[in-house]
């Protein structure tokens, strides 16, 4: 017996099917976490071009392209090693895990990198301007959910590799694989106000 | 009964020791065990904080009164409201929802129990991080105490320039803590009726009152959130010198009040229709009535839930927006008053034609209906942009919205617990007693709140320490200072029957108030596993179908 | 509304609690048609100006629709309860289990709509009024800056600094004189509020906000501050002085000299010089150029001292300079620590500060 079916009185699940409780859980994180994104967002942009000092945005920021492509690819990853796990593949799961961490840590590193131009170079800190500060706290935010992501996809690699992770568990590693999404999207929309518009 | 034999013992036994108790109560995930240990932490912050409002009242009964030095009252206010709010009001709804929502759903327990006891121990954490900073905020340089800077905390107010010591760094970490706690209880009051409902109960068919507490859960996870960035800017701002809000760097003091009211307008939506939630299931049980076009209460509450994401900036009427943006704001505040409306006319449909019984429930109700009316009329003349240049952050405004949050919401807090207090406890409360609480507080509270309307109309502006004689705003000063002491009386009414009913009170039974939903299908207290059998569900009203087989509801709706 | 009508309203109502706020309110609107010179009592159905008078107007009908909608709705309730209570001799059945009504429940949906509608009109309507008033050119402009706990009021056009107290002409129906406040902040935000002149608006650090006014009535109007600013909130009290157009002439006059050069109190100006008064006030004509604190040139020409927290007399000056502690606790104007012997010259000098 799952645990769904410990909860209520038992019935045919054929006619009183009620959505996931993860899937509905893990939506409702997304929706409360986007409106905590959003908020950051409508700083960046109530705040662009009102810093009364530089450096300013177009001067020092560099469009982070492999960065991006890092994050983004890794979305198709982690998509191709739930496959993998669907279809019993622990080796194609394992693969595949692992090269989105990797994609995830490239990114978190060419971040780790820009700041550090950033701030040696340019001498751009969060208290510098009205710039600096929007830009790091936002980027930083983003920045901050994908360590934890990382964090979840290592936990996840760890039970794995002891043989704890199976077909069965594919819906916990889809809510991960949810969450990740999110953070995609996030950066999707912070890449666009930041080195699109933003500039 | 077989089934109490197999229960766990929910009332204190003579074999538990208050060791073992207290030890229940810190590893419980039960739904129904933290739902009352998120009300018994809101009643006692409550009895704090109301306190505080008595220094307060004490020090304004009359003018130039130096009872309390100014810094002291800024901090009374601040704590109150910044208390009442965040540690009363949300936890209070948070153990609603937690103790009733499995029940009427006919559900085991919340979808995530252990998420759900996280959530507890996270607001009272940060409840009493709040009240650490009386002793810790002075730090090593002796600025600093609890936070004076008001509850809604306005930039640069609140910027290290300012507000030095660490006064505001603990408002802004104690709320972001037990914030956690609403968060993670709207969370899972959303899973827990969206994927738990018992079988045959659709959505259409739940209780208002999971209706009303699953909109007020989507609120709270998209309003929190806003709240919570702000506090991070502001903590940015004051540890590592961002410039958020820091006018000099070209900050934006108003852009603090444009977050902050995003979220505190549906703030107080979120405080207020868990009241509501209530008082749809009290009134149609005393009348004798199934609720009045439910249909049309679920819309009106998704319509305020919506639209009141749209409205925040009428607190914001003097900061000097356009025309366009004043109108538009005085616009949407109208325009959600309206679902408001409607839903006082549909309690008063309930009523007409029923048969109604003045139990303690129902006459807190009538109190509820007659004072929120009021309340309501008061924020249309606030909704009036130029009328609110001239209430706003004055006494008018004051009695608003404690109009709103008393006169509304506590009043159907203390229906809820005349009415369920018999199931989570097996006990009915003293009517006699009940009676004493109802007047003495009722006959309290209009003589606080009904002359702070007045006091606002001759100009008394509020959040000060005094105020000079010849203002014309003694005597109503003082009229609102005597109303305290009645309210005192009748909370310590309330408290004394609480107590004293626990071993005193008639014994309750299953349904001591003839009602119709699932909760009252089990005993009084309910078993760990809530049902051992449930009805089957075909209408809204399932208990209504078992005791009039001949004329089920689920024949007409 | 005639005072008659409204007595005769006000019998109508059952002798419950809620009379005495009705009552009162009744009153104030009676007493308003009579509204004569600015009050102490500083009540916001007495306007003496024109934004003020259009916000009472607003205010007038809003109050009407309330007070319609509370006697219906609070009679139906009021009827409903006791119509439909529970009698002795009940026969225990239940009443009809009537679910809703949708004609019902349209109409209740149909007239709230009409109603807000009629209030969005008129809202929209004095809004314009009051916000989009232009400045004519013959308008008096005044800067008010707000500090913790004080309010610094300036004249550009006429070179004058002053503090706390804004002195304007009032305004005649044949020759109507319209004052412009530009308003700005020097730290947190304060709001100017004298209910008798206008709405209240805030004045916000990095933001520039303007209001007008335009006093019917010669006289002294009260206000306050009304955006909590700190400790002293409740003590940043504001006077608007209005005057007749001549006598606002030789006001101005008179603060556009420069501080009073009196040689019997140069041991006094000595004193201010040498302290560390001039690194917060100014004295204009002289080497005091600070501006952290009130502008003291024309000092003892203002009524109050602290913002109207206590008149100005050589005593309360005494006692101010000796520590504002005393008086206004939190003032950010320290205790300077002065001899007896100094403060008496500091006070005499400051006396002739006219």
């Amino acid at each position: 017996m799952t645990n769904e079916d410990a909860l209520t009185i038992p019935v045919n699940p054929a006619e009183w099917r009620l959505p996931s409780r993860r899937k509905m859980a893990v939506a409702c994180l997304i929706v409360t976490e986007s409106a905590m994104f959003t908020i950051f967002v409508v700083a960046y942009l109530f705040y662009l071009g009102k810093s009364l000092i530089g450096p300013y945005p177009a001067q020092v920021l560099e469009t982070p392209i492999i960065s991006t492509i890092c994050l983004l690819g890794s979305s198709l990853t982690i998509v191709l090693a739930e496959r993998a796990l669907r279809q019993e593949h622990r080796g194609g799961f394992h693969f595949w895990w692992m090269v989105t961490i990797f994609l995830a840590a490239v990114f978190l590193g060419a971040t780790a990198s820009e700041w550090q131009r950033l701030i040696t170079v340019h001498h751009l800190t969060i208290s510098t301007n009205l710039f600096g500060t929007t830009f790091y706290s936002l980027v930083g935010l983003h920045a901050s959910h994908v360590v934890v992501g990382l964090t979840l996809l290592g936990l996840v690699l760890v039970l794995s590799m002891r043989g704890h992770v199976k077909k069965v568990h594919q819906e916990h590693v889809e809510m991960i694989s949810w969450y990740w999404h999110f953070v995609d999207a996030v950066w999707i929309v912070v890449f666009t106000v930041v080195y699109v518009i933003g500039r | 009964m077989a089934f109490q034999e197999i229960a766990l013992p929910q009332t204190p036994g003579t074999t538990a020791s208050i060791t073992e108790r207290l030890h229940e109560l810190v590893v419980t995930v039960d739904h129904k065990k933290l739902g009352l240990m998120y009300i018994g932490t809101a009643l006692i912050f409550l009895i704090v904080s109301g306190s505080m409002a008595g220094v307060i009242r004490l020090q304004l009964a009359v003018p130039n009164n130096d009872l309390v030095s100014p810094q002291v009252f800024n901090r009374l206010f601040t704590m109150h409201g910044t208390a009442m709010v965040f540690l009363v009001g949300m936890p209070i709804i948070a153990g609603l929802m937690n103790y009733l929502v499995p029940l009427m759903i006919g559900a085991r327990d919340m979808a995530f129990p252990r998420l759900n006891a996280f959530g507890y121990w996270m607001f009272l954490f940060g409840g009493l991080l709040l009240y650490f900073s009386y002793l810790a905020a002075p730090g090593l340089s002796g600025h600093g105490s609890a936070p004076d800077v008001g509850w809604f905390a306005y930039a640069p107010l609140t910027g290290r320039a300012f507000s030095r010591g660490h006064s505001t760094d603990y408002w802004i970490l104690a709320l972001l803590v037990s914030g956690i706690g609403s968060i993670v209880s709207a969370i899972n009051v959303i899973v827990t009726t969206v994927s738990l409902r018992c079988k045959g109960m659709t959505l259409m068919r739940m209780p208002l009152f999971v209706w009303l507490m699953l909109v007020v859960s989507g609120m709270i996870l998209i309003a929190l959130p806003p709240l919570t960035a702000a506090q991070i800017m502001l903590l940015l701002d004051r540890f590592l010198g961002a410039r958020f809000f820091d006018t000099q760097a070209g900050g934006s003091a108003v852009l603090w009040q444009h977050f902050f009211w995003i979220f505190g307008h549906p703030e107080v939506y979120i405080l207020m229709i868990p009241g509501f939630a209530c008082v749809s299931e009290i009134i149609p049980v005393f009348s004798r009535k199934p609720m009045f076009g439910y249909p049309l209460m679920v819309a009106a509450t998704v319509m305020i839930g919506s639209i009141s994401m749209s409205v925040w900036a009428h607190h914001m009427f003097t900061v000097g927006m356009t025309s366009v943006g004043n109108t538009f704001f005085a616009v949407s505040t109208m325009l959600v008053g309206i679902p408001t409306g409607i839903k006082i006319f549909n309690w008063l449909g309930t009523m007409y034609g029923g048969k109604i019984r003045f139990e303690l429930p129902m006459i807190f109700c009538l109190g509820f209906l007659f004072q929120f009316l009021i309340a309501g009329l008061t924020g249309v003349m606030l909704a009036v942009a130029p009328f609110n240049w001239q209430l706003s952050d004055s006494y008018f405004v004051v009695a608003h919205f404690h109009y709103v949050l008393i006169g509304g919401l506590l009043f159907t807090i203390f229906a809820a617990i005349y009415y369920w207090y018999p199931k989570a406890f097996g006990r009915m409360l003293d009517k006699k007693l009940g009676l004493w609480h109802f007047w003495l507080f009722f006959i309290g509270f209009h003589l606080t709140f009904d002359p702070q309307h007045i006091a606002g109309i001759l100009g008394m502006p509020r959040r000060i320490y005094t105020y000079d004689a010849g203002r014309g705003w003694e005597i109503y000063n003082l009229l609102s200072s005597i109303g305290a002491i009645f309210q005192a009386a009748g909370l310590l009414c309330l408290v004394a029957n609480l107590l004293l009913s626990l071993r005193k009170g008639k014994p309750a039974g299953d349904d001591p108030w003839d009602a119709w939903t699932l909760e009252w299908a089990t005993t009084s207290p309910p078993p760990e596993y809530n049902f051992e059998t449930l009805p089957e569900v075909r209408s809204r009203r399932p208990l209504w179908d078992l005791k009039h087989p001949e004329d089920p509801d689920w024949k007409y709706e | 509304m005639t005072p008659r009508l409204l007595k005769r309203l006000g019998s109508l109502w059952p002798g419950r609690k809620s009379t005495l706020p009705l009552a009162l309110a009744t009153g104030m609107l009676t007493c308003t048609v009579y509204a004569g010179a600015p009050d102490q009592v500083t009540n916001i159905f007495k306007p003496l100006s024109t934004p003020a008078e259009s916000v009472y107007q607003a205010a007038l009908l809003t109050l009407a629709v309330c007070a319609v909608i509370f006697l219906i709705v609070g009679g139906l309730l009021t009827y409903t309860t006791i119509r439909f209570r529970r009698r002795a001799a009940d026969d225990g059945l239940e009443p009809p289990q009537i679910y809703g009504s949708n004609q019902i429940e349209l109409a209740w949906t149909v007239l709230p709509v009409l109603i807000v509608f009629v209030l969005i009109l008129v809202t929209a309507r004095t809004i314009a009024d009051v916000q989009n008033q232009p400045a004519p050119p013959d308008s008096l402009k005044v800067t008010v800056v707000g500090h913790q706990w004080w309010w610094e009021i300036r004249y550009p056009e006429l070179g004058i600094v002053t503090a706390n107290e804004v002195h304007v002409p009032a305004s005649d129906a044949a020759k109507r004189k319209l004052t412009f406040l530009r308003l700005e902040s020097a730290d947190v935000a304060h709001s100017f509020w004298v209910p008798q002149l206008a709405g209240k608006t805030d004045l916000i650090p990095n933001r520039v906000n303007m209001m007008w006014i335009e006093p019917k009535q010669a006289g002294t109007y009260l206000g306050n501050c009304a955006e909590y600013c700190g400790t002293q909130h409740a003590r940043m009290l504001l006077r608007v002085i209005a005057h007749e157009p001549d006598d606002f002439a030789r006001w101005a006059a008179a603060q556009q000299q420069n501080g009073v050069e009196d040689a019997q109190v140069k041991a006094g100006r000595q004193v201010f010089f040498s302290t560390s008064c001039v690194n917060c006030h100014a004295v204009s004509g002289t080497a005091a150029k600070g501006r952290f604190g009130p502008d003291l040139t024309h000092l003892m020409s203002r009524d109050t001292l602290g913002s109207g927290v206590v008149p100005n007399t050589p005593e309360k000056l005494r006692a101010w300079v000796r520590d504002p502690q005393t008086i206004k606790e939190g003032a950010l104007m320290p205790n300077m620590q002065l001899s007896d012997k100094e403060l008496d010259q500091l006070v005499a000098y400051l006396l002739t500060l006219k």
